[in-house]
């Protein structure tokens, strides 16, 4: 019963979708105001409907119903409650669900928010928004229902892969599709803008919190990402450039530089096409990140099951929906002219590299991820790109971004002039070499190169993004979210580097042979196999090693990693020890039983690396500060005077 | 119109984008093939799964086309294709052999007479020797076998009617003659 | 400066930025493009010489042997035509298992030995091999180190 009816609160929610996208084009065009409010109730009526049905979904896992495909494929008798729920987005079917959702609620609290925006501005958007709904929704219950009943029903699930039975299951998802799906707020704006043939850049000031707080969301999911193959896969690796990363990871690069662009709109009236393209661009990624976990056209460890029907099926919403923004671009941008100057070492002129260096790196990643399905096309073998790619194309646009943000974040509109600014950012730089120097030669015995850049550039971002409250507080100047959360996330973004420099440089993996008793060192720190027991878990069983850490003599801790068998299906699992630290992880892994009373381990000294994630949840935060900056809460109508800020 | 131009750009790189997907959809990232196409089919003789006493093996089906299809009542997938089984065998085109493989042979009947038969009759394999020889891997996996009594093609995971009208059938000779 | 010439400027600037993102795709690219071929594709030379590449293929029920004390494992990979052995020092990914899908990344060693310096595997979500099926009915798992 309860999975009949989340079938058909879907097609409702189709139902609604379409009406959604009917009453508010329909109605903006006519400048018919009940019918743009017709348009306006079914967004409500669309969330409802969607909501019922995933909570139809998830009931049927919390009861155990196996006569639902989806649940009996992906669930367990034993599988404890909390997994049980998560489950629910574990595989395709229920993850679209969860997209649905997510684009529901956005489109919901857009509707909510959007009250002084001019009626048929605000219906289009709302069209917009509909027609991904739309999509959506059919391709579910075209091609992938996840309420198919098996009759009759299965008397054992085929459970939850072991991987996704943890704790990061049960947030990641729903956080980075809160991201993905967020950015089709700019995309339905854009769009909006663009039908409406839009001269003047209010929609710019419009769409910026939207942005900032889909932007936020993505990077805690991607952070959340990383976290989780790091401790879960086993080996300690957080970034891979695997396929399934890079589609969450470009559309963040493209949101990224959004924001940075929509300030300048915002403020100046300048680079308004490129915006709108950057808006359409970000979504469109995160659409093409869609298709390309989904359809098989790449392999991937991480991948979903593939299935070329679907693959077809997302490919022509794809086209549909970004050929068809393209093609609106195409149309209205050569009318947006802005003549307004600026000076070469201006805020916007800094803004401008910050786009540049970022879509180059975005740009490079996206035919990296994609050659491997252009020579495949071109029948000219089968290939791979490795991380080491990846590595250097992102890096080396990344290293003169680094060094333009410590200078940027000081610079005026239109006007260069850093004034007393100068003089404070040179002491900044010369601090930060210096410290990079001490760093790496007393806290690491090295002093490399790269890592002496990696450690610099670090130092130069945090300390000039303290500057700025500083150089305010001392002038008597306010600090007002939107500053203060800049401030933040530039910040985190120097944390982040620290790590990733600390951990690429200075990190010790290795792969050991041990029986009881023996040890092994490395980075100083002396690791002993000291035990070895039988565990259980509510549904595994496994062996779980005793490693006693100690340095120098002294005892720093015991790792307890377990290598588990999972009931359900006989499938092994890896869960590392791990003793987290300001400056260092301590990280073990167990292996498979070599015989002779010996069991392989993986030993790794992951110097910085907390920093990584705790520099992204400040990269976060600071957007949500900017994000509820006052003035994004103001009710400001559209003025017809934001016009002639862009005619020069 | 110049400067008409550069704004179609962004446009025409996702079309050409667009025609590598399509291209890229239709090939299979991770195709493998199989060591038996064309060669004899591994021969066997086993008990029934209804009845002990009465023996099924590939000579029943000497002299025309026939189609093996493993399953077992603790494969998900299996139960996924049942419905596409049965669908194909009231076809009637060719007789579909079941190989049941390390099973229980009362749940396996337990499920055929609970979900259909779609067998003209079952093998019944439960130490999976019969399945290494035909280098099975996993459940299900359907052979479809020529008149000449060689493997001339093998279907890995559920079967659905698609694959089976777009893949098998085209195989089978087109003498409209009922089986 | 005239709008003119700064329209020229943001011209050669673009050339200029994409000429520079060619020149690092294409620096990138050269060492780092993994190639992908089965055992068939390697017996029969289409594989570099001397250099690392990524082999995938089946691994062959039986044949997954351990230098028993160490971390040495040999198995071999077949896609049912052809098949090579191939040793490999260290840790095996938890998904890795006889009659699965798996990619090493290596160089071709001496007697035709494929030496990895890294395994993968992939597990399809449809497709089950009995063993890990059979512990549906059987309540007793089996070993962890079988």
């Amino acid at each position: 019963m309860i999975p009949e009816l989340g079938h058909f609160a879907l097609i409702l929610a189709l139902l609604l979708s379409t009406s959604q996208s009917a009453f508010s084009f329909g109605g903006a065009a006519r400048g018919n105001a009940a019918w743009m409010a017709a348009g306006r109730s079914a967004v409500v009526g669309q969330f409802v409907f969607v909501a019922v049905a995933f909570g139809a979904l998830a009931w049927s896992f919390v009861q155990q119903d196996f006569s639902v495909l989806y649940v009996a494929s992906n669930s367990h008798s034993e599988l404890p409650v909390f997994f049980r729920v998560a489950a629910v987005w574990g595989a395709h079917e229920g993850s679209l669900l969860l997209w649905s959702l997510c684009l529901a609620g956005w489109t919901l609290a857009v509707t909510a928010a959007s009250g002084s925006l001019d009626a048929p501005f605000r219906s289009r958007v709302l069209g917009f928004l509909g027609l991904i709904s739309i999509g959506f929704q059919l391709f579910m219950l075209a091609t992938s229902n996840p309420f198919t009943r098996l009759m009759p029903a299965a008397a054992e699930g085929r459970d939850l892969n072991p991987l996704l039975q943890d704790f990061a299951l049960v947030v990641h998802p729903p956080i980075l599709y809160l991201g993905y799906v967020g950015f089709s707020v700019a995309f339905a704006f854009a769009c909006a803008t663009l039908l409406e043939g839009r001269l003047d850049a209010a929609w710019a000031r419009w769409t910026r919190p939207w942005t900032l707080a889909a932007w936020l969301f993505l990077t805690i999911g991607i952070a959340l990402g990383s976290w989780w193959a790091y401790y879960e896969l086993g080996w300690g690796g957080w970034w891979f450039w695997d396929a399934v990363e890079n589609a969450s990871f470009m559309p963040w690069l493209a949101g990224t530089a959004l924001i940075h662009s929509l300030a300048v709109t915002e403020k100046r009236g300048l680079f308004k096409s490129w915006t709108l393209l950057l808006a359409v661009s970000a979504f469109s990624l995160s659409l093409l990140g869609t298709f390309l976990v989904r359809s098989g056209v790449l392999i991937s460890v991480h991948a979903f099951a593939t299935d070329p029907e679907r693959g077809i099926y997302i490919l022509g919403f794809l086209t549909v929906v970004i050929g068809g923004a393209l093609l609106m671009y195409a149309w209205r941008a050569p009318r947006l002219k802005s003549e307004a100057g600026f000076e070469a070492t201006s805020r916007e002129s800094f803004m401008l590299f910050n786009n540049a260096l970022l879509v180059t790196a975005l740009s490079l990643i996206l035919l990296g991820t994609l050659y491997p399905l252009f020579m495949d096309a071109l029948e000219l073998g089968k290939v791979s790109v490795g991380p080491p790619y990846f590595n250097l194309v992102f890096l080396v646009p990344m290293l003169p971004l680094l060094v333009l943000l410590g200078i940027g974040m000081h610079a005026a509109w239109k006007r260069g002039l850093l004034g007393t600014m100068r003089t404070r950012l040179f002491a900044v730089a010369g601090a930060s070499i210096g410290a990079s120097v001490i760093i790496g030669a007393a806290a690491y015995g090295e002093v490399r190169p790269m890592t002496t850049i990696g450690f610099a550039l670090a130092v130069w971002v945090m300390l000039s993004s303290l500057l700025v409250p500083f150089a305010r507080l001392r002038g008597r100047q306010p600090l007002p979210a939107a500053v203060l959360g800049m401030v933040v996330a530039h910040f985190g973004i120097g944390l982040t580097t620290l790590g990733i420099t600390g951990v690429q440089s200075f990190k010790v993996e290795k792969d050991f042979a041990l029986g009881i008793g023996d040890g092994a060192t490395i980075a100083g720190y002396e690791f002993k196999f000291a035990a070895l027991r039988d565990v259980r878990g509510p549904n595994y069983v496994g062996v779980e090693a005793d490693v006693v850490v100690s340095r120098g003599g002294e005892a720093v801790t015991v790792l307890k990693p377990q290598k588990r068998l999972y009931n359900s299906g006989g499938n092994a699992l890896s869960e590392a020890g791990i003793e987290v630290g300001a400056a260092r992880d301590l990280f073990a892994a167990l292996g498979d039983d070599l015989g002779q009373g010996r069991w392989s381990f993986r030993l790794q000294y992951k110097p910085l690396i907390r920093f990584i994630w705790l520099g992204a949840i400040l990269v976060a935060f600071g957007g949500l500060l900017a994000a509820l900056d006052r003035r994004y809460r103001q009710r400001v109508t559209a003025r017809l005077d934001e016009r002639a800020a862009s005619v020069a | 119109m110049k400067i008409a131009w550069r704004f179609l750009l962004p446009a025409v790189a996702f079309t050409i984008l667009i025609g590598f997907f399509v291209v890229g959809l239709q090939r299979d990232p991770g195709a493998i093939p199989s060591p038996f196409i064309g060669k004899p089919a591994p021969e066997f003789f086993l008990e029934s799964l209804g009845d002990p006493a009465w023996k099924v093996g590939t000579e029943d089906f000497a002299g025309r086309p026939w189609v093996l299809n493993v399953w077992a009542t603790w494969c998900v997938g299996c139960r996924e294709e049942h419905a596409a089984l049965l669908s194909i065998a009231r076809e009637n085109r060719v007789p579909i052999m079941g190989l049941n493989w390390r099973d229980d042979r009362a749940l396996a009947l337990g499920w055929l007479e609970q979900l259909g038969n779609p067998y003209v009759s079952v093998a019944y394999d439960p130490e999976g020797g019969t399945a290494i020889d035909w280098g099975v891997y996993g459940a299900p996996e359907t052979f479809l076998i020529d008149a000449e009594g060689r493997v001339i093609k093998k279907h890995i995971g559920p079967l659905t009617v698609e694959t089976w009208q777009r893949e098998f059938l085209p195989l089978l000779p087109s003498t409209g003659k009922r089986q | 400066m005239t709008p003119r010439r700064k329209r020229l400027l943001a011209v050669l600037g673009i050339l200029v930025g994409v000429g520079a993102a060619a020149a690092l795709a294409t620096l990138a690219f050269e060492d780092n493009l993994l190639y992908f071929y089965n055992p068939s594709q390697v017996l029969a030379g289409d594989a570099p010489e001397g250099r690392t590449f990524r082999i995938g293929g089946m691994v062959t029920q039986g044949s997954l042997k351990r230098t028993d004390g160490t971390l040495e494992v040999r198995f071999v990979v077949t896609d049912y035509q052809h098949s090579i052995p191939v040793r490999y020092e260290g840790l095996l990914p938890d998904l890795f298992r006889e009659g699965q899908g798996m990619i090493a990344h290596g160089r071709m060693g001496e007697g035709g030995e494929f030496v990895a310096d890294e395994v993968l595997a992939k597990h399809d979500e449809n497709y089950m091999p009995p063993e890990v099926a059979e512990s549906l009915h059987d309540p007793q798992p089996a070993r962890v180190s079988e």
